[in-house]
């Protein structure tokens, strides 16, 4: 494969997948641990393949969020572009890393992205929400190991 | 912002801009995009654009669930089916002598309020939907339901559950709404004491199923068990419907305002049946125009006669002539043009099917007045905003077997009172 063929159309339907696993219904006590699937994609996207989607992957999923969360137009957003900005400006330190110290890093990214929409939440005058924003974090990063090798398999690696 | 750029350059030799600029100018965007949000609606486009792109997709990942409660039913012995059946027709029966019980009670009420004014908002019209998605956090308490302005859902819409209400509309997208219900705590309903006609604000606390009282000084009399209903101040819900059961009362001498918590009567969960109200902001067997231009009398006891109302629009409440008709009054009911008045006569039971279409039906029943159109056509015409309140009235007055008909029949038709709107 050459270098300029980006796997546009495996990367559209996972962020589609992604958005849809924050869709599904889930009861109220699952769905605190329901991981940041979204973030984990725009993560792996970025790591892997970050001219693929780059930073717009990140806004447009963030955008998709904000309008399924009922949130401030623009939350999300820029939260999930701010975490695929830090993965691409390192993508090339932590693509060859071990996985223990990935999953560190997107549990990182995860607490970036949450930290950002904890703070606009606060910004817009929202009260805050106690711990169980939190909990997905650590899931999430729990399920990095999973996900990552998943992701691979969507496409053709060159 | 340079400093990023140039150590991301380096390890993206390629086209395009920098990582860093090109994170700044979405940063901007995204900020952009908050501000204008918050900055009250110049995104209200925006976000019926997005809300109509999101829908598929909310709609593809309800379907699981939904397929899975459609190959349930399909699999449901007959024999169930047949329990159930019977047991829906005999609510049915149980509603329908209700309602006719409460139709004899709604005209007397209507009789004997005629001397004393208005009578409360009914709700006049519905529309179900199925709720397609929910957040709950302790930030947000919404449900996504599946109909939207293509049926004739507005903002700031009430939309109750069977048991009780449920929210409000928040964002309107062309096929799926926002709701954002009571536990939200953004949201406040103006409700009152059932057991002593005690006037507060529910307030959302974020967490489901609660509400909180927080205006209540500590010696109001309400007591676990009390049932709160809208009190229909502020005009978006219509008085009367239940909203919460009291659950809790504390008072300690440390501050001055009592701890109220309410369970909110209308439970929320996915898959199932909500429905919007259209509702008329006077009660529609209310004599209520008449007497606030006639100023005193009860219209019920005048003579009727059923001459057209001249063609004056205009809702002058200072003329002597008690003859005004209602557009004042129907035009502030909060509902989009066209279903304010025509929804006087309800013939729009919740369509079976939840077609599209089912939004429309109800607008179109001005039309389908089932009084009989004696001559008050000219009057429906002249004036338009009176024209559905003005038909069915200006029928004869001795037309309540019409009705009676229509209550046997099942249907739930609003009574006709035998109070003429625009006779003299």
């Amino acid at each position: 494969m050459s270098r300029d063929s980006e796997p546009r159309g495996a990367l559209l339907l996972t962020a589609l997948a992604a958005l849809g696993l924050h869709l599904l219904p889930l009861p109220e006590i699952v769905n605190v641990f329901r991981p940041a699937f979204v973030v984990l994609c725009v993560i792996y996207w970025s790591l892997n393949r970050p001219r693929a989607g780059g930073i717009a992957l990140g806004f447009l999923t963030g955008l998709a969020l904000d309008v399924f969360k009922g949130a401030v137009l623009g939350q999300y957003a820029l939260a999930t572009s701010f975490v695929a900005y830090v993965t691409i400006r390192q993508h090339l330190l932590l693509r060859n890393k071990p996985p223990l110290q990935q999953t560190l890093f997107v549990a990182l990214g995860l607490l970036l992205w949450e930290l950002v929409i904890w703070a606009i939440d606060g910004w817009t005058g929202q009260t805050s929400a106690g711990l169980s924003r939190w909990v997905h974090v650590l899931t999430g990063a729990a399920c990095w190991p999973l996900i990552a090798p998943l992701l691979g398999r969507t496409y053709v690696s060159r | 912002m340079a400093a990023f750029a140039t150590g991301a350059t380096r390890s993206l030799p390629q086209r395009g801009p920098a990582p860093g600029l090109r994170f700044f100018i979405y940063a901007v965007l995204a900020l952009t995009l908050m501000f204008l949000d918050q900055r009250g609606g110049w995104l209200e486009r925006v976000r019926y654009g997005l809300q109509a792109a999101a829908y598929p997709l909310q709609l593809a990942m309800n379907s699981p669930s939904a397929a899975w409660n459609w190959t349930r039913r399909i699999f449901e012995a007959r024999a169930a089916l047949q329990a159930e059946n019977a047991r829906l027709r005999d609510g049915n029966r149980r509603l329908q002598l209700a309602n006719m019980r409460m139709l004899a009670l709604e005209q007397e009420n209507a009789q004997l309020r005629g001397l004393r004014g208005k009578l409360p908002g009914l709700a006049t019209q519905w529309l179900p939907g199925q709720v397609i998605g929910t957040e709950s956090t302790s930030l947000r308490q919404r449900i996504t339901v599946d109909r939207g302005a293509a049926n004739g859902v507005f903002k700031g819409q009430a939309v109750v559950a069977n048991e009780g209400l449920l929210g409000q509309t928040l964002r309107v997208g062309p096929w799926s709404t926002e709701v954002i219900l009571l536990t939200d705590p953004e949201h406040a309903v103006p409700v009152q004491v059932v057991r002593n006609g005690l006037r507060t604000l529910a307030v959302g606390s974020g967490e489901p199923q609660t509400l909180t009282l927080p205006y209540l000084p500590i010696q109001s009399d309400i007591k676990e068990g009390d049932l709160l209903v809208t009190s229909g101040l502020g005009g978006v819900f219509p008085q009367g419907y239940p909203v919460a059961r009291v659950a809790e009362v504390r008072r300690d001498g440390s501050s001055p305002l009592a701890q109220v918590r309410a369970e909110p009567l209308g439970a929320m969960e996915r898959d199932r049946v909500v429905s919007f109200l259209w509702f008329d902001a006077i009660h529609p067997a209310a004599p209520a125009a008449r007497a606030d231009a006639a100023g005193s009398g009860n219209p019920a006891l005048q003579p009727m006669i059923t001459t057209p109302a001249p063609p004056a629009p205009a809702p002058a409440p200072a003329r002597v002539q008690p003859v005004t008709p209602v557009p004042s009054t129907a035009a502030a009911a909060p509902a989009p043009a066209g279903t304010t008045g025509t929804t006087r006569v309800p013939a729009v039971a919740p369509a079976p099917t939840p077609a599209p279409s089912a939004g429309a039906t109800p607008r179109a029943s001005g039309e389908a007045t089932p009084a009989p159109t004696a001559a008050p056509t000219p009057a429906a015409a002249s004036a338009p905003a009176s024209a559905p309140a003005s038909t069915p009235a200006a029928a004869p007055a001795t037309n309540p077997p019409s009705s009676a008909a229509g209550t046997v029949s099942g249907e739930p038709a609003r009574p006709e009172p035998t109070i003429p709107r625009n006779g003299e």
